[in-house]
């Protein structure tokens, strides 16, 4: 299974890589980080396929994955 | 396990101050990658231009200087032909590159100064607050054209990459898009060929990233990205326009 580590305080809620995700695996949070933005996150991380997409277009290169 | 996806080292950990989903900070993560494969940070200097792009020094992790409004090829053909073996290269916007800079853009293209420049086309003047540029689309309103820019006041949006094709100088001039991960994909081939192509010194290659800016067009994130399809591309289409080197990426 692979890691997808999202950094929250990075994250400025832009929802690209919501629009890029084929898998319909990411959501906005609920919650905010500290500079007010609504972070993402992984709805399944049994449902990513580390495909990559979210990070290739993610403008704050707030997405890491690991397999 | 293995790190598939993350930050590159030519990137510094600074956070950047652009706008929610603008498309600068993509193309900042694609030179970052193209220059860490190439093997050639410790040799690169980038030139910031003004623009919203100004604190870039800040993001990237090689030598990066600062230019005056307009000037980064006037800059780089200073340093490049001192420092012969550096890899150098511009970035810049469409105010920067196509209006105040047009000449020093013009010139430097024409001499094959053997640079490349990085054009981020958001047809606007981003950091000061959504003025209209040489790439703004006809109907678009600005601050500067709030009924809509018309070609009788302020004439036609500038292709400069079409534009720079007849010079003899220029070898390299392609446009590309990161409105979604296959264009991101498909940039960043660009950008690694035209640094290939200034390490070979076979001379001028110039990437132009059509680039949303939300934000100063008055739209949410996935509108921009419907703009960028639909109206950008339209007047400004994706490909390669230029290639005198016959090397396939
Ligand atoms: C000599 C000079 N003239 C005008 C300005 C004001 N100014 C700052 S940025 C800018 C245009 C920026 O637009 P662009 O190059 O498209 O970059 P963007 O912010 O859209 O990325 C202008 C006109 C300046 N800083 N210096
Ligand atoms: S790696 Fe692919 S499947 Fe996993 S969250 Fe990102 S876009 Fe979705
Ligand atoms: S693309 Fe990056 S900054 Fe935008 S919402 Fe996703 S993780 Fe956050
Ligand atoms: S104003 Fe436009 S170009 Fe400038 S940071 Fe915001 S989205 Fe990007
Ligand atoms: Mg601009």
């Amino acid at each position: 299974m692979p890691k997808i580590i999202i950094a929250q305080s990075k994250c400025k809620g832009c929802e690209l890589c919501i629009l890029a995700c084929s898998k319909k695996n990411i959501r906005l949070s609920q919650k905010m980080n500290k500079k007010g933005f609504h972070y993402v996150e992984i709805i399944d991380p049994d449902n990513c396929n580390a495909c990559g997409l979210c990070f290739q277009v993610c403008p704050e290169v707030a997405i890491e994955i690991w397999k | 396990m293995k790190k598939l996806f993350g930050k590159p080292e030519s990137l510094t950990t600074v956070n950047h101050k652009y706008c929610p989903g603008c498309g600068h900070g993509i193309v900042h993560r694609l030179i970052a990658e193209v220059i860490d494969e190439l093997g050639v940070r410790e040799k690169t200097i980038g030139i910031a231009p003004v623009g919203c792009a100004v604190f870039a020094y800040d993001y990237w992790n090689f030598d990066v200087t600062e230019a005056s409004h307009g000037r980064p090829p006037a800059v780089a053909t200073g340093i490049k032909r001192v420092l012969p073996d550096r890899v150098v290269f511009t970035y810049q916007g469409d105010g920067d590159l196509a209006a105040i800079g047009m000449a020093e853009t013009i010139h430097a293209a024409n001499r094959g100064e053997n640079i490349t420049v990085i054009f981020i086309n958001n047809a606007i003047y981003g950091m000061t607050t959504g003025q209209m540029a040489p790439t703004s689309l006809l109907g678009m309103k600005t601050t500067t054209t709030p009924f809509g820019r018309e070609a009788k006041i302020a004439g036609y949006p500038i292709k400069v990459s079409e534009l720079l094709v007849t010079l003899e100088g220029t070898t390299y001039l392609a446009r590309g898009a990161v409105d979604s991960a296959k264009h991101v994909l498909e940039a960043k081939k660009a950008i690694k060929k035209a640094f290939e192509i200034q390490l070979s010194g076979k001379g001028y290659s110039l990437v132009e990233i059509l680039s949303q800016c939300p934000p100063n067009w008055k739209m949410s994130v996935p509108e921009s990205l419907e703009y960028v399809r639909k109206e950008m591309m339209t007047q400004f289409p994706l490909g390669v326009i230029k290639d005198k080197t016959g090397m396939t990426v």
